[in-house]
Order: C-alpha cells, then structure tokens, then sequence
C-alpha cells in the first residue's frame, strides 16, 4: 500500500497549483490525471487574467507559455442580419504587468505540470480514479487503474462533473440550469494576418464576445480570441436554454452558422481549423456553490462550480489556480495540527471566503439570474441593430429626423421594460 | 463565405485513441425515453441520434467528454463514465 501526504486527482489549474504549492513546501504529492498529459482534457474558451493570481505564484508568470496579451477588448450585439460592436482601447491594457493572456491550455497545463514535477510533485497520467477510498466515512484515498493509492487527504480537482466528490458523497450530479457548455475551433492563421485583421502589434491580442443572434436568443453567447498562430473561435450556452429553447438548433450548427456570418467569416478567412473541442462550464454562481471539504477531502476549481459568468467577463482559471493554492495552504495548516478531518480541513472555506475568490461570487451573487433575463439575448440586439440600420439609412426621398427615429423604437411600454431591466442590471 | 466544414471532417482532426469499451452507455430500456432525446441536440459532436424504431442511438467515436449529456439527460438514462485512463480525446491545444 502506498501512502502520499496528499493526492491531487486531476492535473488541470487547480490540481497544479496545489501540487505546485504543496511540493514546494516538502511534501510527497501524487497528481492523478486520465489523459496523456496535463491538458489533454482541458478546454478553455481563451483567455485568463493574471493580477487576482499574480502574488500566489510570483514565479510562475514571467516564463509561462500564455499567447498574446490582450490590448483589445470587444462586444457585439448581433442581430439577425446587422450587427454593433463596441470595442474598447486602453493604455494601461498596453502596459506590464498585463492583466489578461489568451492561453490554450494544452500547452499551458502541461508546462505547469512540468513546474510541478520541478518543485517534486509526482505526476502518473493516463491515469482514471474508479474509485474513492473510504473508512469510517473518511476519505483514505483513491484506486486508481487497480491499485489503491492512500493519503492524508484527496484534493479533488477533477472537473466540472467531479465525480470524485460525487463517489465521496460531497455531491450530487449538477443541476442543469446551473451549467452552460461551450464549444470551439482552434484555427490557425499567419501571425501577420492576425494583427493585421485584428489591428494588433507584436504580443498583442483582441479579446472579443458576441451576444444574440448567435445562440438564436438563447442564454449565452459567442466568444473570439486572438493567440500567437491561431484563433480560438467559439459558443457558450446554457445547457437548459439548449434543451428547451426556441427554435430547437442542435449545437453544433450554432457554431457553425457563426462562422458564416460576415462579421466572421473575414476575420477566419483562409485560417485551418486544427482543433474542435467542448467542455462542460460551471455558470451557477454563488447560489449554486456546494461542499468544499469533507473528511479527507477538499474539492477546488470546477469541482467546486468556481468559475463565473457576468456578461462582460466569463472567468474561471484564476479561481481554479487560486482555489488551488488555498486548499494547499489549508493542508499545511491541517498537517500542523495532524487533524485531517472535516473540521481539520474547514479552514479552506475560511481561506477562500477571505480570498478575492469568494468575495467575487458574494459580490456576483445576482448575475446569473439578472443574465437570465432571455431579452439580452434577443430583443435588445434586434432593437440596436434595427435603430442604427434607421439612424445609418440615407433613403432616396428625404431622411427623417434622428430624435423621432430614435424614439419611435422607444415608446412607453419599452421605456418601462428597459428601465425594469437597467433596475435589475444595477444588481450586478 | 467559408465553407461550412461537416461536423465528421472537424473530429477528425480531433486526436482520439480507442478505449476498449464505451464508456457512456444507454441504460437498457431507456432507449426510447425523453429525457434521452435532449442529447441529440445538446451533444457537440453530434453522437446522438433517433432511428426509425424511435430509439436514440449513441456513438461514442468522436466523443469529446464534455459532460452535457450527463447534465441534460441523467444517470438515470446513462451509464456515464470518463474513458479508462490513457484513452478518448486527447486535446493538443485544448
């Protein structure tokens, strides 16, 4: 029988950053991973902001194989047949230490796993946990590919779907409506022709989301971002809107009824898709966070339902490192104290509610219900699109005037709908 | 206008080893339950699909292991399970 201080299941963000951090401080650390290697599993929709995360790995950023930084920052309203994009410029997106990278994360996980193993973490992939060890209702460990493998504590880092904390009894499968899948294309481009499209310089990168018309109104939206030699071109909608929604479209043909409009097509024109990946995403927010510890066991990253969703930003890597780090530091504290249990290991919930972690889900708490909201992703990108097409139009006879165009699409009754959403966006 | 890429073309470049079994299945009986035909329009890949006898049919080949058929349709309908270790889809830029 072996035994390890601890067992990290799942070599994704938050698995590596509690083998990088627990390593470092001496321990023996095995990380269980089912694919090939760190990241074969992974999917990212693009793009990960490094100052909430920077103090917690002060080493780790300055050789880190991200993609360009991102200078650029865009939203578009897209209705069914015209589009207004917002994009947005700033100097200090221009200067170090940049705030946000676009990554992809097979070679981001797996150069952080090779930091890991630096720091003496031990790293078995091609590796699936079947089950979890329990003994007078304490996790003891994990078997995995037949053996069984002990340690002090299981750190379950395992995903969205986590089964891990399933089998530990810490969770049930995940409410639909609490999930969005997102699915994407990695299709590569000449370097030049990126900062060209994009009007970038060397290192820089465009960052941009798309609202309406490409989820057909469903919850949700399209995302683009800009790496090195390639673009990462995708859809996020929520599962239940999927299901149930109206018009049904299977979500394949989501994505590729996206890159057929013209907004899009040019800017992936002569690019090779080279990769086609989907991943389920946590989106319930606060409300929806479960168990973070048990009794020999702490639950981080998408295992935990750490990522968010508040329309202008869809994050979720920095709290898998970060959530990462702090059940580390909650093992050090519970090894100081020899106490391993639930109560023993409580002291993570308190690190992550002190953390920028938790206090963003508590300040967060109403966005996914105030994004619920199925006009943001229908009626409000009609209604722009349809004034700027009257405010844009030079028609034969005479134009009339701009105040009168304007207002004609805003009468009382979506004057009152307008400000009964602003009332509930200011929640955000 | 791009092409519109088929969606077999497209998990095609998808690097994938062979597991020696499914590793999602339908629950015997289930075949012709509700909850079952969500996948068909969820699943990215596409996997899913009704036949003539109104019974849903899963192909795993091409699976990327997203978990959205495990949200919208259950355990109740599928035996659900990550493919043994070393095997499935093995994302290269992810």
């Amino acid at each position: 029988m072996e035994k390890f201080d601890t067992i990290v299941v799942g070599a994704g963000l938050a698995g590596l950053a509690a083998a990088y951090t627990l390593a470092a401080q001496g321990l023996e650390v095995l990380v269980i991973e089912k694919g090939d290697y760190p990241g074969a599993k992974n999917v990212t929709g693009g793009r990960i902001y490094v100052n909430p995360v920077r103090e917690y790995f002060p080493d780790l950023w300055a050789k880190a194989p991200l993609e360009r930084f991102i200078a650029k920052e865009g939203v578009t309203m897209m209705a069914g047949e015209r589009s207004l994009s917002v994009n947005y410029c700033g100097e200090e997106l221009r200067q170090e230490p940049y705030q946000s990278y676009s990554i992809l994360r097979g070679k981001f996980d797996r150069w952080l796993g090779k930091q890991a193993e630096r720091k003496g973490a031990m790293l078995v992939t091609k590796s699936r946990v079947d089950e979890v060890m329990l003994e007078d209702g304490k996790v003891t460990g994990v078997r995995a590919a037949g053996d069984e493998l002990h340690a002090d504590v299981v750190i379950a880092c395992d995903g969205v779907l986590s089964l891990v904390a399933e089998k530990a009894g810490l969770r049930s499968p995940g409410k639909v409506k609490d999930h969005a899948v997102g699915f994407k294309e990695v299709i590569e481009l000449d370097p030049a022709l990126i900062e060209n499209r994009f009007g970038l310089e060397d290192q820089e990168g465009a960052a941009h989301l798309f609202m309406g018309e490409v989820t057909r109104g469903k919850f949700g939206g399209g995302f683009l971002y800009t790496n090195k030699d390639s673009l990462s071109l995708g859809v996020v909608v929520g599962i239940h809107d999927l299901m149930e929604g109206l018009p049904a479209v299977p979500a394949p043909q989501l994505l590729d009824d996206f890159k057929q409009r013209p907004e899009i097509a040019r800017l992936i024109k002569d690019g090779n898709v080279v990769e086609y990946s989907a991943h389920v995403i946590p989106e319930g927010g606060y409300r929806a966070l479960g168990k973070f510890f048990g009794n020999g066991i702490l639950i981080a990253g998408d295992a935990a339902g750490l990522a968010m969703n508040i329309g202008v930003t869809v994050r979720g890597m920095e709290y898998a490192l970060a959530s990462g780090y702090l059940a580390a530091q909650a093992v050090l504290k519970a090894r100081e104290r020899e106490d391993f249990s639930a109560q023993g290991l409580s002291i993570y919930e308190k690190l992550l509610q002190e953390s920028f972690v938790l206090k963003d889900f508590a300040n967060f708490k109403d966005a996914p219900a105030v994004l619920e909201n199925p006009r943001f992703f229908g009626h409000y990108p009609e209604l722009v699109g349809n004034m700027m097409r009257d405010v844009y139009s030079v028609p034969a006879g005479s134009k009339d005037r701009l105040y009168p165009t304007i207002k004609s699409y805003l009468g009382f009754r979506e004057m009152w709908a307008m400000v009964g959403d602003a009332r509930k966006v200011m929640k955000i | 206008m791009s092409e519109i890429m088929g969606l077999k073309a497209k998990l095609g470049l998808d690097v994938f080893k062979h597991d020696s079994e499914p590793h999602i299945l339908i629950k015997p009986g289930m075949e012709k339950d509700p909850r079952l035909k969500k996948a068909i329009l969820v699943c990215p890949a596409g996997l899913y699909s009704e036949n003539a006898q109104g019974e849903v049919e899963l192909t795993i080949d091409g699976c990327l292991e997203c978990g959205t058929c495990r949200l919208a349709c259950g355990t109740g309908v599928l035996d659900w399970n990550y493919p043994f270790g070393g095997t499935g889809v093995q994302f290269r830029f992810g």
